[in-house]
C-alpha cells in the first residue's frame, strides 16, 4: 500500500470520520477510496460494530444527573465503524441548535441526536420537517408558546436565519421582518403533548403533537408566495430558494473541506472557493436536496482530496481524535466526567451549544486559554505509555530496525500519527532534539519514552492544530 | 483620568442575550407600560424608583445602592443605525463598533494597541470566559483567555523539571512567527507564544489575594472575582472583559421566572465586586461597562419578548458622574420602530467617552469617526 493512498485515507477519515489508528488506515486504503466513500454513506448496509447491549447496562440513567447521554453519545463517536453517520451527526448538531442549558433533559435531546443519525443524509427538506417536529426544538426555541393570534417568533426567525437560508447572501437580505411573523404563523400548533418534565418525577422523553385548534389557518405571505400555509409548506418553499443551496453548502464547506468565514459574516463575505461552493449548490437542486448526493460528490472531489489540513480541529474533534488514536475508552468505563469538561474547557461541550447558533469554528476555535487546554490534553495522552494505542505505535516503530536514526523516529511518528505534514522548520527542530539522545536502540527500556517524548511534542505543534 | 494617579482600568461586562430594557430601567408612571406588558410588567410600588418616572427592576437593589451613591451612569435608548434583531450579529456590532459592514477586529482589540503600542506587556488586557470575543481581537494584540485561572498553564502534565523546561523551549520555537505563513498562521504562533509567556504571570494572583468579599458561587460571580485577583495583582492590566453565558439574557419565554434571578446573580456579583476593590483601596481607578446586545418588544408575546432594539447600558464607578443620560424611549405607537423602543444615542458616543475621558485614547482614531460624547465621567 503506497504511503500517499495511505495518506489520503487518514485525511479522509480525518474529515470523514474522528481519525483512525494505522492499521484501520492500511485496512481502508486496500479496500479502496471510492469504496471506503460508498461505505462511509450507506451505514444502513454496514453494521457499525457498537456493542450496544454493554453500553446500554453501563449507561443505564441516560439523564441529567449521570451525564448518560453525552457519554452514550461520546462512546459511539470513539467507537462506531460507521464513522460519517457520527459525525453527521455532530455536524447538524451544531447547525440545528438546541441546548442542554434550556431543556434540561437528557433523554429528549438523546431523541433529537438519534434523528439525525436517521435522517441526517437524506433529504434536506424532510430533515427540516423533523427538526420542526422535534420536541426539544420545540421547547427550545419556544414553539409551544407559540399560538393562534399570539405568535412568538423565536422559531419562525431561527429556521430562516440559522437552519436554512441565512439572514442574507451577496449583500442582500434574504428575508424581511413580515416574512419571519408569517413564518410563525405557519407554525402554530407545532407544539409537545407533554411539557419536558422536571423533578421529582424523573426524566421521560417528550412527545410532538400537532394541534389543529391552535393553528393560524389565515392566509400567508412569504418570501413573495400567497397561501394558506402550513409548516411544511413554508419548508418546501424555503427549500426552492438559491439561499438555502448556498447556505447548506457554505456549512458543508465549512465542516468538511476548509475553514472559511464564519456565518455572520455570510451576506456580505462571498465564499473563499465560489466553484466548489457552486459545485454543492448545483449537486443540491440535481439531486432533490439529497444531503448524501452531495456528500459523495464533495468527498469524491480533488478540492476536497487536496484539501489536507486545511481546517483547524474542533475540541470534539480534538478529544475524540485523540481517543481513538491511543485506543482509549473502547469500552464503557467510569471517569466521563474529566473528558467531558476537557471538551468543555476547550470549547465545545457536547449537547450543550453556548446558544441557538451553535459554535464559531477554525481559528476561533483557539485563544490563550482554550490552546493551552488542547495542548495539555493531548500531550498528556499521547505520552502515557499505558495507552494500547501508544504501546502499538511504539511496537511499530520498534519492528522498523535495531536502531532508529533521529529522522525516522520523527517521520515515524508523524505517519503513525496519521501521516501529518509538518512545516520544514518545525520537522529539523524536532530532529535536533532528537539527535542529543543520539543513536535511538530499539530495545532498550529508554526507547519506549523517548517515542512518547517526541509523540508529545509533535502534538504541541502548531501543525497539529489541524486536521 | 483617575483621582489617585493610577493607570485607568476598564471592565467590560457583556450581559448576552439581549436584557430587556423596558423592565430592566422601567418607565413605571407610563400607562402605556401596563398596556403593553399586561403579564410582564413591574407594579410601581416594587420598582427601584429614582424618580418620578422610571427606576430599577427589583431584582437590582445592589445596583440602585451604587446609583444612591452617584456612581452609576444609565444610558437610555442606546443602540444603532438600522437595528439588527440576529444576537450573533448585534453582538458583533457592538464589538467591531461598525454597524455597517463586517470587520474582523474589535474596539477594545484597537485601544489595546493604543495603550501598548511596543507590546511589552502581554496582559495588558485579559478575558475570562470561553473563547475570545471579537472587542478584544486585532492584529497582533495579544489576550489572554482563561477559563480557569487556577488551573492555567502550558504542558503542565510533563514530568520532570528538565523535561519540561525543553519542551517547553520547543514550544516556543515552534510557535515563532513564520514570514509568509499566512494570517492564520501568526494567529496561532502569537497565541502560543504569549499563552505562554502570560501564563506563568497569571498564575500567580490567587496567591497573592485575600479578602473579606464572599462572592456567590456562579460562574460570572466567580469570574468577577478572578477579575479583582489580576486588578490586585498590579500586573498592568488596563483592560479586564467578562459575562454571563451567551443566551442567557434571551428570554423569549418565562421571563419572570428567569430575568429577576439573572439581574439578582449579576448586581449581587457587581457588587460584591466593587466592595472587594473598595476594601483594597483600588476602586478609584476602575470603572465597569455593562452591556447588552439589544433591547426587547415593546409588546410581550405571553411569558417572554422576542427580540427588538432600543437598550440601556451602565456605567459604573467612582469617577462615574451618576444619572440618567441619553432620553428614555417614548412608548407612544407613532414613536415606535417596528413595534421596538426608539434609539436615541450610538453606543459609540459611550465608547467614545470611555476611551477618551477615562482611558485618555484617541476616541477618532479608535471608533474610526466622530462620535457625540457624554458628561459622565468626573474631571
Amino acid at each position: 500500500m503506497a504511503d500517499k493512498d495511505i495518506a489520503l485515507m487518514a485525511h479522509l477519515m480525518r474529515r470523514a470520520g474522528f481519525g483512525a489508528q494505522y492499521d484501520e488506515l492500511e485496512a481502508r486504503a486496500a479496500k479502496g477510496y471510492e469504496a471506503t466513500v460508498e461505505e462511509l454513506l450507506h451505514p444502513e448496509d454496514h453494521p457499525n460494530g457498537l456493542e450496544l447491549d454493554l453500553a446500554e447496562r453501563y449507561f443505564i440513567e441516560w439523564n441529567h444527573f449521570t451525564r448518560g447521554v453525552p457519554e452514550y453519545c461520546t462512546f459511539r463517536m470513539i467507537n462506531s465503524k460507521n464513522q460519517l453517520e457520527e459525525k453527521m451527526v455532530l455536524f447538524w448538531h451544531g447547525v440545528l441548535c438546541t441546548a442542554d442549558s434550556k431543556v434540561q433533559s437528557y433523554v429528549t435531546l438523546y431523541g433529537e441526536l438519534e434523528m439525525f443519525r436517521r435522517c441526517g443524509m437524506g433529504s434536506f427538506r424532510d430533515l427540516l420537517v423533523e427538526i420542526s417536529r422535534d420536541p426539544a426544538m420545540v421547547y427550545f426555541l419556544d414553539n409551544c408558546l407559540s399560538h393562534k393570534g399570539a405568535i412568538n417568533e423565536n422559531y419562525g426567525r431561527e429556521l430562516l436565519e440559522l437552519f436554512s437560508m441565512g439572514v442574507g447572501m451577496d449583500g442582500h437580505f434574504n428575508y424581511t421582518e413580515q416574512d419571519v411573523k408569517e413564518c410563525a404563523r405557519a407554525f402554530t400548533g407545532w407544539t409537545i403533548a407533554n411539557g419536558i418534565p422536571g423533578q421529582p418525577y424523573g426524566r421521560y422523553a417528550s412527545r410532538f403533537i400537532y394541534n389543529p385548534a391552535d393553528h393560524d389557518n389565515g392566509e400567508k405571505t412569504f418570501l413573495g408566495h400567497t397561501g394558506n400555509f402550513n409548516g411544511e409548506d413554508i419548508i418546501d418553499i424555503i427549500c426552492q430558494q438559491p439561499a438555502t443551496a448556498r447556505f447548506l453548502s457554505r456549512h458543508l464547506y465549512n465542516y468538511f473541506v476548509a475553514d472559511d468565514a464564519q456565518v455572520p459574516a455570510w451576506m456580505d463575505t462571498p465564499p473563499q472557493d465560489p466553484e466548489t461552493i457552486k459545485m454543492l449548490e448545483d449537486e443540491y437542486f440535481r439531486s432533490g436536496y439529497s444531503i448524501r448526493s452531495m456528500l459523495r460528490v464533495l468527498f469524491n472531489s480533488d478540492v476536497f482530496k487536496n484539501a489536507r489540513f486545511a481546517r483547524i480541529k474542533s475540541p470534539i474533534e480534538a478529544v475524540i481524535g485523540t481517543m481513538r488514536l491511543i485506543g482509549d475508552w473502547t469500552e464503557p468505563k467510569p471517569g466521563f466526567e474529566p473528558i467531558f469538561d476537557e471538551m468543555k474547557h476547550m470549547g465545545q461541550e457536547i449537547l450543550n451549544p453556548p446558544s441557538v447558533e451553535g459554535w464559531h469554528t477554525g481559528k476561533e476555535w483557539i485563544d490563550g486559554g482554550t490552546l493551552v487546554q488542547r495542548i495539555n490534553f493531548i500531550a498528556d495522552r499521547v505520552g502515557d505509555l499505558n495507552y494500547p494505542g501508544v504501546q502499538d505505535i511504539i511496537t511499530k516503530l520498534a519492528a522498523e530496525g535495531p536502531t532508529l536514526s533521529p529522522e525516522a523516529l520523527v517521520d515515524g511518528c508523524l505517519r503513525m500519527l496519521g501521516h501529518y505534514a509538518l512545516a520544514d522548520e518545525t520537522r529539523r527542530m524536532l530532529v535536533e532534539h532528537a539527535r542529543k539522545s543520539g543513536v535511538l536502540r530499539t530495545d532498550t527500556k529508554e526507547f519506549p519514552e523517548q517515542v512518547g517524548q517526541m509523540l508529545q511534542m509533535i502534538v504541541a505543534t502548531k501543525e497539529y492544530l489541524y486536521a | 483620568m483617575t483621582a489617585n494617579k493610577k493607570p485607568p482600568v476598564l471592565v467590560v461586562l457583556q450581559m448576552s442575550g439581549a436584557y430587556d430594557a423596558l423592565n430592566t430601567f422601567i418607565p413605571y408612571s407610563d400607562p402605556l407600560y401596563m398596556d403593553y406588558r399586561p403579564v410582564l410588567k413591574v407594579e410601581p410600588e416594587q420598582v427601584l424608583a429614582v424618580n418620578d418616572e422610571v427606576g430599577f427592576h427589583p431584582a437590582m437593589a445592589p445596583l440602585k445602592a451604587l446609583y444612591d451613591q452617584g456612581k452609576v451612569a444609565v444610558l437610555q435608548g442606546i443602540g444603532y443605525p438600522n437595528p439588527i434583531r440576529s444576537h450573533f450579529r448585534s453582538m458583533d456590532i457592538w464589538h467591531t463598533a461598525e454597524p455597517a459592514k463586517m470587520v474582523t477586529d474589535g474596539w477594545l482589540g484597537r485601544a489595546i494597541r493604543d495603550l501598548d503600542p511596543n507590546k511589552e506587556n502581554i496582559l495588558t488586557a485579559v478575558n475570562f470566559g470561553r473563547g475570545l470575543p471579537r472587542a478584544l481581537a486585532a492584529p497582533g494584540v495579544s489576550v489572554a483567555s482563561v477559563g480557569n485561572l487556577e488551573t492555567y498553564g502550558v504542558l503542565t502534565g510533563i514530568q520532570g523539571e528538565d523535561q519540561r523546561t525543553e519542551a517547553l523551549e520547543i514550544f516556543a520555537r515552534t510557535y515563532s512567527p513564520a514570514i509568509g505563513s499566512g494570517a492564520v498562521n501568526d494567529y496561532l504562533s502569537q497565541t502560543g507564544l504569549d499563552a505562554l509567556k502570560g501564563a506563568d504571570i497569571l498564575t500567580s494572583a490567587p496567591q497573592m489575594y485575600s479578602s473579606t468579599q464572599e462572592y456567590n458561587r456562579d460562574l460570572f460571580a466567580q469570574w468577577l472575582k478572578n477579575i479583582a485577583q489580576v486588578h490586585l495583582a498590579d500586573f498592568g492590566t488596563r483592560i479586564l472583559y467578562t459575562g454571563v453565558n451567551p443566551g442567557t439574557f434571551d428570554t423569549h419565554a418565562n421571563q419572570n421566572i428567569t430575568f429577576p434571578k439573572l439581574w439578582n446573580d449579576v448586581t449581587s456579583a457587581v457588587s460584591t465586586f466593587y466592595h472587594d476593590l473598595k476594601e483594597h483601596h483600588a476602586n478609584e481607578e476602575v470603572v465597569i461597562l455593562m452591556f447588552t446586545e439589544f433591547g426587547r418588544r415593546v409588546k410581550e408575546n405571553g411569558s417572554g419578548t422576542d427580540h427588538g432594539s432600543g437598550g440601556v447600558a451602565f456605567v459604573i464607578g467612582d469617577a462615574v458622574k451618576g444619572g440618567l443620560y441619553g432620553e428614555y424611549p417614548s412608548l407612544k405607537p407613532e414613536k415606535l420602530d417596528e413595534g421596538d423602543l426608539q434609539w436615541n444615542n450610538d453606543f459609540r458616543s459611550t465608547y467614545a467617552t470611555l476611551l477618551e475621558q477615562w482611558m485618555g485614547l484617541d476616541s477618532k482614531a479608535i471608533l474610526r469617526g466622530s462620535f457625540e460624547q457624554f458628561d459622565f465621567i468626573k474631571g
